[in-house]
């Protein structure tokens, strides 16, 4: 028995080493590749050892991201980035999960109106509503703001969806416990809820985390202020394909410190998932 | 689906959709409507002679040969990309929860390219897999293979697929995950003490009690391949070789980002939304007839 | 008038303590400039806001040139446009069909009390921004010209005259056949099959590629680049792609890396990529792009890629004299000396030209003078003023396809030419039927 349990984990050790190193292969090739120069990246076949020029590469991406961008240091654009994806990440959790428990624990008039008008929003391609949305964030006076960079952004068929799927799943029994306790309808939210969402919500954190911080077409379009500017907008302004010089040590470089507050998203909410798989064991 | 203990409030619901229902009516169903007001004109870019067409836009889709075309690559690149993605980040979730050690070390480094902006993942492949630029290619080159998807369209699709679903395994392991997660361990436990293997609790217990993240994943990653992935293969094959890689939603971003034909474009666009929100019902009416929530 | 703007010069200065931007009038540039090119409009702003105290330039990043076209029409239809566009060169027949959102840069000027002296510039530029009557609607910012590029080590190797790089096409064609013949790697390799194949093919051999002066005379011609000469160039290039002589590797200038590594030994691209060859550090020469020697009269001039600035409509003569004082001081000769040395586009006005030759600079930087050598010297004739239709892109994607089915080898050089005129064609059509 514990024999072929043992061959059965170290399968799956080998496994997993292989899904990482694959996964994580165009990551590694950035990363060697911020350590060479840009003409080596340019002649291919690069070699898949670090080089030498990696100081060179992060100190032209720290400062070179800074005087590209019209004088606005990179830690103002990290600033923005960082604002625009928190706000969109808490903002979209937070109308998500109460409009999903509309939908899930109320029965009113027009419940599945409102599930399918959010849900069709999954359906509509960017680039066909962004002139119109464009418009309407004109209209508002949102240019140059940050509720323009983020309102737009938080509505989410894909939140609501999840936490929809969730809710089904929490069995009836305790939905009638909490009501026999006199547990009200926010106060089921609050005591019940929201400590078993937990896992989903920290899955959710990271993902939307992600999108806000990785948002490139809507803040090019609805900003002109430089300070406004996010690391990402930043990174493209670096790269020119065929008519100038592009460090291309430098794009990569930026792009692996681009990386960096995503991964300590996904570090930190990795925590949250054992915690929560703790809790339920007690 | 529906659950029978409900709460009793009639003003609440409202007020808890408030907020979602607000930004999507502003942001979503104000420019959709424009999108399809749109679909029946015929304008110039600026806007400066705008002309009723009636349904001149759509009778134009429809004789449009390479629309057929370009129907089946589209089918053809969603399916291999919603395969491409579930299967591997199901197995490695499922393996993930068999190992006890250096468990966060691959949960980290199975999610962390999730975080690589799509804007950068676009030029990283061609820089690894472009026959002029691709160190990787270059390899592939060297072993006697013709590798070439510049002209190539089986290794172009090929090439496009792995590319879109590279990101997307990390998002549809994250969610597997979380679904696991939330399974009670006695559940398991009380399985293997009747004596079932591995193999028999993944299938009888582990997979009917993540089928609505099951559900919720296949929805989510066809919309993605529908619609989410024409930056991307814009990047890497801009549609070629000739229309081999020319999904619906990049000849709509074609035709209206880099073509201006705005009216066009927008028709092409409701068309697909139809298409999709059909297939939605579909699965919402047959697939989740399947998932088990509670 | 100049005691008045010494007297605004004045008062200016004098209440630089207090309010300092309050009495500039903001003029918007959006902009598609990346890389270094970036830094350089960076520069222009600050200096010409520092050279005088009425205006501030403000230059906004706005994304690819497709992104900042796109951009700047979001932004007219609400409103909201920048006084300065940049438009790539395939933008330049939507803008020009586009009378009411544009302002012409000739008229601008004129507003801000300058003339504008044509014989200053050149030639093969301007007549390509210019509109059927000779007027100017956009002034020229970047451009730059497909220049051949070939590897000196390679040359040497297989026993090829380094100093003295093929002329003609035939020429090229036999130097990378010799290429391949002797070291089994690829002779030949191109960016831009669209822009330098069929484009300026057509200029440089003064073959039409359309009809009315390849568009500019009207918004419906009749695509000509399936000729017997066009028809020649594309069986030899699917017919050396057979064996490897010569490769493609996209649409754009993703061939680029098989020049720099040594791959290919004969490369074309616009002369804006020079700087990654010099960077490189690779033994490389160039050449002037190739010709027929049957084509008569050429080589004529070949027609600039790159982007101008637009001026768009609807914004306050104030504005407009901004924008036109600011055009001014672009085109100082000593802006455009330095424009030309350190981003590596061509020099606007002959000026500048004079000033960098007679410097030596062009002996220093082998390769510099030949683009802008190709663009003057001739007057342009109908082939070679530029092509101007309202949906380029559009037309250079379906050429584009038609190429790859034919080097893939699935259909005949003929017929892809053929397809490529016909789809083209009814794109065309289509898209003009959106005007009226």
């Amino acid at each position: 028995m514990i024999e072929t349990r043992q061959t059965g984990r170290l399968i799956a050790h080998f496994l997993l080493i292989v899904a990482v190193i694959a996964m994580g292969f165009p990551l590694y090739y950035t990363f060697i590749a911020s350590t060479h120069t840009s003409s080596e990246i340019l002649s291919p076949p690069l070699s898949m050892l670090p080089g030498s020029n990696i100081a060179g590469a992060y100190g032209l991406a720290l400062t070179k991201g800074a005087s590209s961008a019209g004088n606005v240091s990179m830690t103002l654009m990290l600033w923005n980035s960082l604002v625009m994806a928190l706000a969109i990440a808490i903002g979209k959790i937070v109308i998500s999960m109460l409009s999903a428990y509309a939908i899930v624990f109320f029965r009113f008039p027009l419940r599945l109106v409102c599930f399918w008008m959010i849900f069709i929003t999954l359906m509509l391609p960017v680039e066909v509503r962004i002139v119109p949305t464009y418009q309407v964030i004109v209209s508002l006076g949102l240019l140059d703001t940050y509720a323009g960079l983020t309102v737009p952004l938080m509505a989410s068929a894909t939140a609501t969806f999840l936490f929809r799927q969730f809710f089904l799943t929490i069995p009836d029994e305790l939905v009638e416990a909490a009501r026999l306790d006199g547990a009200g309808a926010m106060r089921f939210f609050k005591d019940i809820l929201l400590p078993l969402s937990r896992t989903n919500i920290a899955a959710l954190f990271v993902v939307t985390f992600i999108y806000g911080w990785t948002q490139y077409l809507w803040p090019l379009l609805v900003t002109t202020d430089p300070a406004m500017g996010t690391i990402i907008v930043a990174l493209k302004k670096m790269v020119n394909f065929s008519d100038a010089d592009t460090p291309w040590d430098a794009v990569m470089a930026t792009a692996i410190l681009a990386l960096l507050p995503p991964v300590a998203v996904i570090v930190g909410m990795q925590k949250l998932f054992v915690k929560g798989l703790v809790e339920t064991e007690k | 689906m529906e659950r029978r203990a409900i709460f009793p409030n009639k003003k609440l619901p409202y007020l808890l959709v408030a907020p979602q229902m607000a930004i999507t009516l502003v942001f979503f169903f104000w420019p959709a409507g424009q999108a399809v007001r749109q679909s029946l004109y015929q304008e110039d870019p600026f806007g400066l002679s705008v002309t009723f067409a009636g349904l001149a836009n759509f009778h134009r889709i429809f004789a449009d040969p390479n629309y057929l075309y370009s129907l089946q690559v589209t089918f053809i690149f969603a399916i291999g990309v919603t395969v491409m993605t579930m299967i591997p980040a199901l197995l490695l979730a499922a393996l993930i929860d068999r190992v006890v050690k250096g468990k966060l070390v691959y949960q980290t480094l199975l999610i962390w390219p999730y975080a690589l902006a799509p804007a950068v993942a676009g030029i990283l492949w061609l820089f690894m897999f472009n026959p002029g630029m691709g160190t990787l290619a270059m390899l592939i080159r060297s072993t006697g293979y013709n590798w070439d998807p510049s002209l190539n369209g089986t290794q172009a699709m090929l090439l496009v697929m792995v590319s879109a679903a590279w990101k997307q395994v990390s998002y549809n392991f994250l969610f597997f995950l979380a679904g696991m997660q939330a399974i009670p361990k006695s559940f398991i436990e009380a399985a293997a003490i009747d004596g079932a293997g591995p193999m028999r609790r993944f299938w009888t217990i582990i997979m009917p009690l993540i089928s609505p993240t099951t559900f919720f994943l296949l929805v989510v990653n066809m919309v993605y391949a529908f619609f989410d992935t024409f930056g991307l293969i814009h990047a890497v094959t801009a549609g070629g070789p000739g229309k081999d890689t020319e999904t619906l939603v990049l000849k709509v971003y074609n035709d209206g980002y880099v073509n201006l034909n705005m009216g066009g474009s927008s028709a092409q666009s409701v068309v697909l939304m139809v298409i999709v929100i059909s297939l939605t019902i579909f699965q919402f009416k047959y697939v989740e007839r399947r998932v088990h929530y509670s | 008038m100049k005691l008045s703007k010494a007297t605004v010069l004045a008062l200016a200065a004098s209440t630089l303590l207090t309010a300092p931007a309050l009495a500039k009038t903001q003029i918007q540039w959006w902009h598609a400039m990346n890389g270094t090119n970036n830094d350089a409009v960076e520069r222009l702003a600050k200096e010409f806001n520092e050279s005088q105290s009425d205006y501030e330039v403000l230059p906004v990043f706005k994304g690819s040139y497709n992104e900042t076209l796109n951009a700047g029409i979001a932004a007219f239809r609400a409103k909201q446009s920048p006084a300065i566009l940049q438009v790539f060169d395939a933008g330049t027949g939507v803008m020009m069909a586009a009378k009411g959102a544009v302002r012409p840069v000739e008229d601008v000027l004129k507003l801000g009390g300058f003339t504008l002296n044509k014989a200053d510039y050149l030639s093969g530029i301007t007549a390509y921004y210019s509109d059927p009557s000779g007027k100017l609607l956009s002034f020229p910012f970047n451009s730059s010209s497909p220049i051949l590029y070939f590897n000196k080590d390679t040359f040497k190797t297989v026993g090829l005259d380094e100093n003295n790089p093929p002329k003609t096409w035939p020429e090229v064609f036999d130097a990378a056949r010799k290429i391949h013949e002797k070291t089994g790697k690829c002779g030949l390799t191109s960016a831009w099959l669209t822009w330098i194949h069929t484009e300026n093919f057509a200029a440089w051999n003064n073959v039409p590629f359309a009809s009315d002066e390849n568009g500019l005379g009207s918004l419906t011609p009749t695509l000509k680049f399936n000729g017997p000469l066009n028809v020649k160039h594309f069986s030899t290039l699917a017919e050396l792609a057979k064996d490897g002589t010569f490769r493609y590797a996209g649409r754009t200038s993703e061939a680029k890396p098989l020049f720099l590594s040594g791959e290919c030994g004969l490369y074309l691209d616009s002369s804006g990529g020079i700087g990654d060859m010099v960077k490189s550090g690779m033994n490389f020469g160039t050449g002037a792009l190739p010709y027929y020697p049957e084509a008569s009269g050429a080589p004529q001039n070949t027609i600039p890629g790159g982007a101008s600035l637009w001026v768009m409509g609807g914004h306050s003569d104030e504005e407009y004299k901004g924008v036109a004082q600011f055009f001014h001081f672009l085109a100082q000769t000593k802006i455009q000396v330095r424009l030309h040395q350190e981003t590596g586009y061509l020099p606007v006005t002959l000026a500048a030209y004079d000033e960098t030759k007679k410097s030596g600079f062009y002996d220093s930087h082998p390769g510099r003078e030949q683009p802008i050598l190709q663009m003057m010297g001739k007057a342009p004739t109908e082939n070679s003023k530029g092509v101007r239709l309202i949906n380029l892109p559009q037309v250079r994607d379906i050429e584009n396809e038609e190429f790859e089915a034919m080097l893939a080898g699935k259909e005949d050089a003929k017929t892809a030419l053929d397809n490529a005129v016909k789809r083209g064609n009814e794109a065309i059509k289509e898209a003009a039927s959106r005007l009226q």
